[in-house]
């Protein structure tokens, strides 16, 4: 067995491991200083103890309360979630996944074609549709995508589906004009359902790295981000930069994309992810403990 | 803005050292920390970060930095200058084969912009270069992925070859190949679906069409806003496949595009274009200097 000390070579092993996890470096100097502190309080000298506590630490900043990972689903009227986010995060995937599981629950889903920017985006998200079994609510390519919201809202309420996906465009947070016609798009929605939409979710992809932050901030501005779902999780990323969003803006991550199939979607769980984080240096750990018998 | 320049940053120290009659080796010391940060908040990979300052750190505590009446000013120079060589200097040209046609393959994470950047490229080969490139729809995996270049064909008026979706990408770049010789194309531009640096299946495909096509440049699309794990792809997709270069999309957002410093590292390919929008015609010859300017946000 390993008995590792918990010294200065232990607090800058882990400096690396949290920054090649996209953690921040800000975030990562604030979590090492804690973490020497309370190593120091509760005069824990060896690694295997100071793990737990770490994990834990991790765990409480990325997750508050038990459920607020859940989506907030209307009762008795329709939910309208809005996908918002940079470009090729995965905003049309994970609105094609979110529709199979809604459909595997039983729900009547509509989906709302608000890309029509990009090329094939309306063909993508028609597809998908088809995987899932829903109706796709679209217009031409090029038109007005609030026009399209507006059409979509109206056809899902006639419907009487339980719940609307709505698809955008992928935007970059800087671009003053197309985050105005989200907002827009926005709007469309709440003058038709006074409290839609219900869930505002910011794709991220797990790959990006400090611009993340920026991204949460822009558009949290512009669309009242109400969760995350962060994407790509199933190549070697991490997608730290939630733990700095977390701490900063206060917004929860609620799924996580874990593959492009139409079952690669799960509810976030913090320990798991926090279990994720460090899963290359246990396995590396465990390697070597193995190796020595 | 989510981080401030390295020349902002720098000043707090600066200012503290200003008082003084001389630099120290200590004071470079506390500079090359707060060099590091400003690398590491602009996403560059954590162990290339170690090397740089290691490397400039040497330089730094040399005369030319110390005796200096601005030492402050003369640490911002050296680090751009050691950043701006290991960036690669001069810029540089997509190849033409010998014998035409050229073959390129994109390949590339997904939603890195590999298929968009398809686009762009025929565009700028047209328009620049006096070309007749031929783009070749060899995603046969993300839906609506050869209709998005296809549309992305009309726009531009230029032809796009396909299979469908129910064909080997092997034998789609064997036919578009043969169809490019008959029609007299001298670039083949294969647009290839993303894939995970780590899915064996996906990347030994790109092996066998790398196999066929004899590609001329293998272009990795990278997305700027990519973070720490920039390297684990670029280091994975050049070892597998010989890279011959890459491509630096979005770069017409706000990030740092510190990958751009990591995906050159470790595979000492160049960057050879960057991508500065969604339309067809935002694509730019890719400028080290620049990059490194904007890296240290100055
Ligand atoms: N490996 C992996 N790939 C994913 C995941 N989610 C999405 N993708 C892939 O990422 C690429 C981009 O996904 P899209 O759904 O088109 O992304 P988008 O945000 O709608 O893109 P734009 O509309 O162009 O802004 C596609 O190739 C998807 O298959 C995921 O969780 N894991
Ligand atoms: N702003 C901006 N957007 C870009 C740029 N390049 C590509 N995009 C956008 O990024 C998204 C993904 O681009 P694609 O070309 O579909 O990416 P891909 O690598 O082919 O994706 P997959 O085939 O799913 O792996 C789209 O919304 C593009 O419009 C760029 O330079 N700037
Ligand atoms: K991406
Ligand atoms: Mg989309
Ligand atoms: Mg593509």
């Amino acid at each position: 067995k390993d008995y590792r000390k918990v010294d200065e070579e232990f607090f800058e092993e882990l400096e690396d491991i949290l920054i090649s996890a996209d953690v921040g470096v800000n975030t990562v100097m604030q979590l090492i200083d804690e973490l020497k502190d309370e190593a120091r309080r509760r005069n824990i000298s060896q690694a295997e103890d100071i793990q737990p506590v770490i994990s834990e630490k991790l765990a409480e900043m990325l997750q508050k309360e038990e459920d607020e990972s859940e989506l907030n689903m209307q009762k008795n009227a329709m939910t309208v979630i809005l996908f918002v986010g940079v470009n090729g995060v995965g905003k049309t995937t994970t609105i094609g996944k979110m529709a199979h599981k809604f459909r595997e629950e039983g729900k009547k889903v509509v989906l709302a074609a608000g890309d029509t920017f990009r090329a094939g985006a309306i063909e993508q998200l028609e597809v998908w549709g088809e995987r899932a079994g829903v109706d796709v609510v679209k217009q031409q390519a090029g038109s007005d995508p609030a026009a399209v919201m507006y059409d979509a809202v109206q056809s899902a309420k006639s419907k009487g589906a339980d719940v609307l996906l709505c698809d955008t465009a992928g935007r970059l947070q800087n671009k003053v004009n197309l985050m105005n016609e989200l907002e827009k798009v926005k709007r469309v929605i709440s003058r038709e359902i006074p409290d839609a939409p219900h869930e505002v979710l910011l794709v991220l992809d797990a790959t990006t790295g400090q611009n993340a932050m920026s991204q949460a901030k822009t558009f949290s501005k512009s669309t009242d981000v109400s969760g995350i779902v962060l994407t790509k999780l199933d190549g070697t990323a991490k997608g730290g930069i939630v733990l700095a969003i977390r701490n900063e803006l206060d917004i929860p991550v609620k799924f996580v994309g874990l593959g492009e199939g139409m079952d690669d979607l799960q509810q976030f769980q913090a320990d798991q992810y926090v279990h994720g984080l460090f899963a290359d240096v246990l396995h590396e750990a465990e390697e070597a403990a193995a190796e020595r018998e | 803005m989510a981080f401030e320049g390295l020349a902002e940053r720098l000043q707090g120290t600066l200012n503290k050292i200003r008082g003084k009659g001389k630099v120290s080796e200590a004071d470079v010391k506390v500079m090359m920390r707060e060099v590091r940060l400003a690398l590491l908040e602009a996403d560059v990979n954590f162990k290339v970060v170690k090397d740089f300052i290691a490397r400039v750190k040497e330089r730094a505590v040399g005369q030319e930095v110390l005796e200096s009446l601005t030492p402050g000013q003369q640490v911002v120079k050296v680090v751009n200058e050691e950043l701006t060589a290991l960036m690669g200097g001069e810029q540089s040209k997509i190849a033409t084969a010998q014998k035409p046609p050229t073959v390129v393959m994109m390949v590339g994470l997904q939603g890195a912009g590999k298929t968009t950047t398809t686009g762009k490229l025929a565009n700028h080969l047209r328009k620049k270069h006096n070309r007749n490139p031929l783009m070749v729809a060899a995603d046969i995996y993300r839906p609506a992925a050869i209709k998005q270049l296809e549309t992305l064909g009309k726009q531009l008026n230029m032809p796009v070859f396909s299979m469908g979706d129910q064909v080997s990408p092997v034998e789609i770049a064997r036919n578009a190949i043969a169809k490019a010789k008959e029609d007299h194309h001298d670039y083949v531009l294969i647009d290839t679906a993303g894939r995970l640096h780590i899915d064996e299946e996906l990347m030994s495909e790109l092996d066998d069409v790398k196999e066929l096509a004899k590609p001329d440049e293998i272009l990795l699309v990278i997305d700027a806003m990519t973070g720490q794990d920039a390297v684990n792809v670029a280091e994975s997709f050049n070892e597998r496949l010989g890279i011959t270069g890459a491509v630096l999309t979005k770069l017409d957002g706000d990030t740092r595009g510190g990958a751009a410093l990591s995906v050159r590292a470790v595979t000492g390919t160049p960057i050879k274009f960057a991508g500065m929008g969604e339309k067809t015609d935002a694509l730019e010859p890719f400028h080290p200097e620049r990059m490194a300017s904007r890296i240290l946000g100055m």
